[in-house]
């Protein structure tokens, strides 16, 4: 079949800049053909080629003694002793999730499922951060029913529990939802499979489902901005299959078994043109793919389009050869495709052949390595709104307010949905804090967390940065858990504009200061960026994914609050304002400034709780909404009412860091005021748990009436 | 007890089954779908939860008809004890084994939490150590598991005590809050909720114990 000619509309088609076309031009010295220009787009887009962001992401710490493996894997990779690790990472699948809900979301939790098990780690934990537009735009609803029934129609049958996640609202994701899939598994430390291929005429199998037309040109559509032709971009949208990723998994994980592989890498964006650069690359080798060997699911395709596809559940395996006969045996087992489709080749080529043709014969080296890279120019960010006079409220009304909307109500809507409980070791189910699950067949945990407030981003990116690492240590710290390591998902608007650019610098700022003052480096992660429609960007939102261990049973914070406990707060009473739930959601503003973080502070607060575990009976983070909030959800979580003796509104609804609830008995909370007093930390009662109201300072309300607005009202929006 | 516990592809509690079964004592063998016989001196079949197959057709529809089948078929109709769990329950309604199907929920979502159970008959090896009117908390976990028969198998099954869980509150639409059932036979047991995911301390809840307890119990001399 005759390949297109290239015009300067199929190279602005393709997503590629003038001075983009010209640096083709000059690394082959020659017009690609079209295939090759696909090939071209695919590597250094955005998505694949981190070209805005690569210059900030090396500025975050990765490394640690706890570290196996940082980013430029398919996971991060994290001891968590005994000889074994946790392979983790969170990825976004934002412009899918929005033109096709249900399938976008799917496919990305599966994405990033085949991201863990491919490093030989099988998945043991997911979560979710969601972003939607307002609750009454006309499109939220849609995209929350279906995003929820993907996450939950990929994850339950593939059968990794759910055990966390954040789900948001706000106008600014009106016309761009975001949809961050995390996902953690458990690997031996000395068997973790890399994608770097080695020795030369190697073959190269491809393994898993067939390939088809969906998903071609999936991640250049994902590094563009959306306008009105969004219909036309539902082709671009892969569909998932969870029940061949999990024969995938499990043929995989027993093929790692037999010492077959040399290497492998899973088909994700760009998919076999991305997977089979990267192992060749890694490895210093070139790749020949010869397109007649792939199994396709549908006829006459091209090779532009096999090279494109982003068809779901494949994989690209460097093979020993005398293992051929036993790795082919393992995937006859689970009837799946296993096809040699190539070889690795000593020259520095990737030589693309289909029916007799050269499609494609590029320097390998030069698709990884010369993608471009740019300096973008960014705005140092405005100074936050100043914070204006802020009435005093009703603590209750003020409450009510938080718990009825569906940011702050309980999310049990969404995550009974989830199965949260397959593998049979989920400790703590998601719905307040940290997730936590039993390492089988050990007595460590694993404690998961998913947190951003990105109004705090957008006042001030430097702190929002911060505060995100805060905030995700704090929820690990509230459980038990030593904070390990964190992955990041950084979702902004469009690059090329300064303020954008802007806030991306101050966020990565802020969380590689924090990240490296919390001893949690970075160790995977993914930048989304066009997150804009009609030139209206999303909030920034980084989200941070972050895992501790808990190394013993004895070592988890996992109890309730009890009648006749002390309610106990960690930390300097509330007086921030700024930014705050409280002000969003019940004065609809956004003005002041985020609160700021003292990382010192936080330090010393985490290492409170994890020294004092055994005298807490029940811990949580101080965030959005403040001490109220937060004194509301442990009490409703306990069945037991609550009094807080202010109900000042700074003082209660403030959202100041590096602060804990406690509960406590009272001579446990006697022991920990005394301790407090020796670490040099503030520590105070500022009320008690028992009866059956809430009260805070001189109003109240029955607890029973309170739970049954918190747990009614997501439904009552989105039911 | 030797406990043979079937793995479909797309079975994911195929492992939890395995240790509650383990914890109770009982010797378990995983077998694969397309095995034809079933180990030597099984005493009990476990067919676990997942999604079989994908639940492509309908679900439990592939697996009922998988080369292990009959190698079931003619254990339970020789009189074997057979328990499935959620997607396994769903297999036996499509093997015939137990009247009845199972519909999509009647809230058309996936639910998953735990939820309290009235047991309604001691007469099992699986209920016994329960005993009638007792009631315990399992979590659910399924998208299909609104049990539907027609009026006069419901009035047959109800009124040969044939009920053997019923939900106190119904979450899916199903028939007389039914939640599990048994053969005529009574050795053969069908439940959507998860005992396997209530039998240990660190899960938060341990109701689900005593039915594994009581069947390693059951064939302990045998």
């Amino acid at each position: 079949m005759d390949e297109p000619q290239i015009t300067d509309d199929l190279i602005a088609a393709h997503g590629l800049k003038p001075d983009e076309y010209a640096r083709i031009l000059e690394i082959i010295g020659r017009a690609p053909s079209f295939t090759e220009l696909g090939i071209f787009s695919a590597m250094w887009n955005e998505h694949c080629s981190y070209k805005s962001s690569k210059k900030w992401l090396r500025t975050l710490p990765t490394t640690g003694p706890q570290v196996i493996c940082g980013p430029g894997e398919n996971a991060g990779v994290v001891d968590i002793g005994d000889g074994q690790a946790v392979v983790f990472k969170m990825e976004s699948h934002n412009h899918p999730s929005y033109i096709e809900p249900y399938q976008g979301a799917a496919t990305g939790v599966g994405g990033i499922l085949r991201d863990v098990f491919t490093m030989g780690a099988r998945p043991i934990a997911a979560m979710n951060s969601l972003s939607f537009g307002a609750p009454d735009h006309p499109k939220t609803r849609q995209l929350v029913h279906g995003v929820v029934e993907g996450i939950g129609g990929y994850g339950n049958a593939f059968g990794v529990p759910t055990v966390g996640g954040e789900v948001r609202f706000h106008p600014a994701y009106n016309g761009n939802c975001l949809v961050n899939a995390f996902a953690a598994g458990l690997a031996d430390a000395d068997a973790i499979f890399y994608s770097a291929a080695s020795g030369v005429g190697m073959p190269v199998v491809y393994l898993g489902a067939k390939t088809g037309r969906d998903g071609v040109g999936g991640a250049t559509m994902a590094s563009a901005e959306f306008d009105d032709t969004i219909e036309e971009k539902r082709p671009t949208v892969q569909v998932g299959d969870p029940f061949t990723e999990k024969r995938l998994m499990e043929a995989c994980l027993e093929l790692m078994q037999t010492g077959a592989v040399i290497s492998i890498q899973d088909m994700g964006a760009a998919g076999l043109t991305c997977s089979a650069v990267e192992m060749g690359d890694k490895g210093g080798l070139g790749i020949r793919l010869d397109l007649d060997r792939v199994p396709v699911r549908e006829e006459h395709m091209t090779a532009y389009e096999m090279m494109l596809s982003e068809s779901q559940e494949r994989m690209l395996m460097v093979l020993r050869p005398e293992k051929e006969a036993e790795a082919k045996a393992v995937f006859d087992k689970w009837d799946l495709d296993f096809a040699i489709v190539g070889e690795t080749i000593a020259e520095d080529r990737f030589l693309i052949l289909h029916g007799n043709d050269v499609k494609a014969d590029l320097p390998l080296s030069k698709l990884a390595s010369s993608a471009p890279e740019y300096d973008r120019p960014w705005d140092e960010p405005l100074p936050a709104p100043e914070l204006q006079d802020v009435p005093q409220i009703d603590p209750i009304d003020g409450l009510k307010g938080l718990i009825s909307s569906p940011n702050h109500a309980a999310k049990n809507w969404v995550y009974e949905q989830y199965d949260h409980m397959v593998m049979a070791d989920t400790v703590r189910a998601p719905g307040l804090g940290a997730g936590v699950i039993r390492v089988h067949g050990t007595g460590k945990l694993l404690a998961f967390t998913s947190d951003v407030t990105p109004r705090y981003v957008r006042a001030n990116p430097v702190e929002g940065g911060k505060q995100a690492v805060a905030e995700a240590y704090r929820n690990l710290t509230a459980v038990g858990a030593v904070p390990l390591a964190t992955t990041d998902n950084l979702n902004f608007g469009n690059p090329e504009k300064p303020a954008i650019m802007g806030q991306f610098v101050g966020a990565i700022k802020g969380i590689g200061e924090a990240v490296a003052a919390l001893d949690m480096p970075i160790v995977s992660g993914n930048v989304s960026l066009y997150n804009e429609t009609d030139g209206s960007a999303i909030l920034p939102t980084p989200t941070i994914g972050a895992v501790g261990l808990i190394a013993t049973e004895e070592d988890i914070i996992a109890g309730s609050a009890q009648a006749g406990m002390m309610a106990l707060l960690l930390g300097p009473e509330g007086s921030h304002l700024g930014q705050s739930a409280l002000l969003h959601e019940v004065f609809n503003r956004e003005d002041g400034d985020a609160p700021t973080v003292d990382l010192a502070a936080e330090k010393a607060a985490g290492d409170f709780i994890r020294a004092n575990h055994a005298m807490i009976s029940a811990c949580q983070d101080l965030s959005d909404g403040g001490l109220a909030l937060a004194a509301f959800e442990m009490a409703e979580a306990a069945g037991v009412g609550v009094t807080l003796d202010s109900g000042d509104t700074p003082v209660i609804f403030g959202e100041d860091q590096a602060r804990y609830l406690i509960a406590a008995t009272f001579d446990c909370a006697e022991t920990l005021m005394i301790e407090a007093g020796k670490a040099g930390l503030t520590i105070q009662t500022v009320g008690r748990f028992g009866g059956d109201t809430v009260r805070m300072g001189r109003s109240e309300a029955p607890l029973s009436e309170l739970s049954a607005l918190y747990r009614s009202s997501f439904g009552a929006v989105f039911g | 007890m030797r406990a043979a516990v079937l793995v479909f592809p797309g079975s994911n509690c195929d492992r939890d089954l395995a240790v509650a079964l383990r914890g109770a004592g009982a010797e378990v063998t995983m077998v694969w779908h397309k095995d034809t016989a079933l180990p030597q001196g099984t005493d009990l079949v476990a067919i676990p939860g997942g999604f079989s197959f994908g639940d492509y057709l309908r679900c439990g529809a592939i697996a009922a008809r998988a080369p292990i089948f009959d190698a079931v078929r003619r254990f339970a109709e020789g009189g074997g004890h057979v328990i499935g769990i959620c997607n396994g329950f769903q297999v036996l309604l499509e093997a015939g084994l137990l009247p009845g199907a199972l519909m999509r929920n009647a809230g058309l979502k996936f639910i998953c939490k735990p939820l309290a159970l009235t047991v309604e008959t001691a007469e099992s090896v699986y209920t016994a150590a329960y005993g009638a009117g007792a009631q315990v908390v399992f979590p659910v976990a399924h998208h299909d598991g609104n049990y539907q028969a027609d009026a006069e198998t419901l009035a047959r099954i109800e009124g040969e005590g044939r009920v053997a869980f019923r939900y106190v509150d119904t979450p899916n639409g199903s028939a007389n809050g039914i939640a599990g059932i048994l053969s005529a036979n009574r050795r053969v047991l069908g439940l959507m909720p998860h005992p396997e995911r209530a039998a240990d301390p660190a899960q938060g809840m341990t109701d689900g114990s005593a039915l594994f307890r009581a069947l390693a119990g059951a064939f302990e001399t045998a």
